[in-house]
């Protein structure tokens, strides 16, 4: 099917340093897939083998239906959007733009159209004759994204492209490439190092790490339901704990942490009594009461209350993250703004979640970083 | 005012030796090349343009388009010869043997040009390397030295690093993403080069025409050692006039003539040696 990627058992290793090892993933025709993860990870050089910069020392690379895996990267049916967008500097807007037309033979009066649309696609018209250096970092990122729409590839791939933008117009370019994607109905395959980017725009995600795909699923999933210890860090799940099993009983699981913090969570069938697991929670399931006497045993309801002290607070504008000693763990609570709360460091205080929080982790898997 | 102060200060050493070595020695050429040759090859002080007049005489405009031609042949074939080494030593050279390849390039500097165009006499004359290795399979000898082609042999030679390192500069900080980009939008191999690569190295190429062309106009050593002084060329002529025919006002107003040409060629080439700059 047009549109369609599929990668099988994949590998690249530069010397010693294996990048990618046994990849496999499908793509679906009209999907925006990211392939998130944190620099190293794999992701840019995954890209680059779909694009033909790279040639895998093993595995299969098919675009549409199509063995693409011995073709070079000027006979692929993909476009690239760089990271600094590698446009031109010889050539004008337009020049740019017209590039790959003029590479397929294409008559002038289409080029100048198709130029033209592009350019009106991407809000960039009028500035044709400027020169790339002449434009702002937003405007050079339209450009890069005309250059390679305008040939109407089955699947674009995009490598970082808005890493280079501040955080504002970041975010704006976030909806607009995505409405454009759904706009369009062409594949996009896009890397990125930012969960919130990924959360955003993609249909689904692949996280990356230490050159393999640790899970791929849409963004509610992979946010809900972080399978692993990895997945779960890099999506800011930010108490990751280790527990005994103490016991199950009525869906419930009794966990105790090294530290000697004690918790039940919601079973999901997953626990084995006496087993050592890693499970997590994140910090904006967990509330903070004043005063440390509230706290209790575990409890049938499901809802845990832990006595703690108050150590650092980490102010960020819509939230404040405090640093809670629960007996030798620390955890991370985000409260959200709301009414000034005066609190203070070794203030005593409770926290509370409910059961359903705590996110079982695979223990296979790598480690955080 | 300090700050100018300041800069005119440390400008005034430079300014001197300009002025000393420079300047000064142009005024008294330009003021000789007005006058007219004595009896004893002195200068009499009678001002006139009886010089260049004679200098734009067919005859000698036909020696200043032959050394044209041949600094013009020399860029050119340097061009072509430098070009794939200077990408190669750019881009695809090992970053290891890099900078060792790159000492080769300037190694021939550590020998006098002369004693390398002596070099090259022992290798092209009859007896010479290269119709001894030629007798070995039963040809030649043939006549390598002392005619045009022995004299653009030595110009090319002694130029070609001057080329192929502004070229290197240029090739070598090119960016792979833009390569990259081109092939990703469908420009093979060989268009890539043309579309991409030959215009953003443009610096490097203008640079290098420059070094070449400007010293292959006053070429003097190649035309009278590898070409036997048999043709003449403006760098032979305007020696000959100083020091054979003892015509020094002839010889200064010829060399003001060259000074003419290549500031006309500098002219021309103002624009993209602007941009160069810049890049």
């Amino acid at each position: 099917m047009p549109g369609e990627v599929v990668l099988r058992g994949l590998r690249k290793a530069f010397g010693e340093v294996v990048a990618v090892r046994d990849v496999s993933l499908e793509v679906r025709p009209g999907e925006f897939l990211t392939l998130l993860g944190p620099s190293g990870c794999g992701k840019t050089t995954l890209l680059r083998l779909l694009a033909g910069f790279e040639s895998p020392d093993a595995g299969q690379v098919l675009i549409s239906g199509r063995d693409v895996t011995a073709l070079p990267p000027h006979r692929r049916p993909v476009n690239t959007v760089f990271q600094h967008y590698a446009l031109f500097p010889h050539l004008t807007v337009a020049g740019n733009v017209a590039f790959g037309l003029e590479m397929r033979r294409r008559g002038r009066a289409e080029i100048a159209d198709r130029v033209a649309k592009a350019l009106e696609m991407v809000r960039l018209g009028g500035l044709g004759e400027r020169r790339p250096a002449q434009l702002s970092g937003g405007q050079q990122q339209r450009v890069a994204l005309a250059r390679a729409l305008v040939l109407a590839p089955e699947v674009l791939l995009l490598d970082e492209p808005m890493a280079a933008l501040d955080l504002k117009l970041r975010q704006e370019m976030r909806v607009e490439v995505k409405n454009l994607q759904e706009r369009l109905g062409v594949t996009f395959v896009f890397v990125t190092h930012d969960q919130d980017e990924a959360l955003v725009m993609s249909d689904r995600i692949a996280v990356m790490n230490q050159g393999r795909i640790e899970q791929v699923g849409p963004p509610e999933q992979l946010y809900e339901r972080p399978r692993t210890r990895f997945v779960a860090d890099f999506l800011a799940v930010r108490n990751l704990l280790q527990a005994t099993v103490v016991s199950i009983d009525g869906g419930r699981a009794q966990l105790r942490t090294r530290g000697g913090a004690a918790f039940s969570a919601a079973d999901d069938g997953g626990y084995r009594p006496g087993e050592m697991v890693w499970v997590g929670v994140r910090p904006e399931r967990i509330r903070l009461e004043e005063g440390g006497d509230n706290a209790s045993p575990p409890q049938l309801s499901g809802e845990n209350r832990l006595a703690g002290k108050l150590e650092d607070k980490i102010y960020l504008g819509d939230r404040t993250d405090w640093r809670v000693r629960v007996g030798d763990e620390t955890l991370t609570v985000a409260e959200p703004a709301g009414p000034a709360r005066v609190r203070s460091g070794g203030q005593s205080v409770t926290v509370s979640f409910p059961g359903e929080a705590v996110l079982r982790l695979d223990s296979e898997g790598s480690e955080p970083p | 005012m300090t700050t100018r102060r300041a800069a005119l200060l440390l400008l005034l050493p430079g300014l001197a030796v300009l002025a000393a070595l420079f300047l000064a020695p142009q005024i008294l050429m330009l003021e000789s090349s007005l006058g007219r040759r004595s009896v004893y090859g002195g200068v009499i002080h009678e001002w006139g343009l009886g010089n260049y007049r004679r200098a734009l005489e067919p005859l000698y405009l036909v020696i200043l388009a032959r050394s044209v031609a041949l600094a013009l042949a020399t860029t050119l074939l340097c061009l072509l010869l430098a070009y794939p080494v200077a990408y190669w030593l750019g881009r695809k050279a090992p970053p290891r043997v890099r900078s060792a390849l790159l000492v080769l390039v300037i190694l021939p500097f550590w020998t006098s040009f002369l004693v390398r165009m002596y070099a090259w006499i022992f290798m092209l004359r009859t007896e010479g390397v290269v119709n001894l290795l030629l007798a070995h399979v039963g040809l030649g000898p043939l006549n390598l030295l002392y005619n045009d082609a022995a004299v653009l042999l030595g110009q090319v030679y002694g130029e070609l690093p001057f080329m192929i390192l502004p070229l290197y500069a240029s090739l070598e900080k090119l960016d792979r993403a833009l390569l990259e980009a081109a092939a990703d939008l469908g420009a093979g191999p060989a268009r890539a080069l043309w579309r991409v690569t030959v215009p953003l190295s443009r610096p490097g190429i203008v640079a290098g025409a420059v070094l070449v062309l400007i010293p292959s106009l006053g070429a003097y050593l190649a035309p009278d050692l590898l070409g036997g002084a048999r043709t003449m060329y403006m760098g032979t002529l305007i020696q000959s006039q100083f020091a054979v025919v003892r015509d020094a006002p002839f010889g200064a107003a010829l060399s003001f003539l060259l000074s003419l040409v290549v500031l006309l060629l500098l002219a021309v080439f103002r624009r993209p040696l602007r941009e160069a700059g810049g890049a």
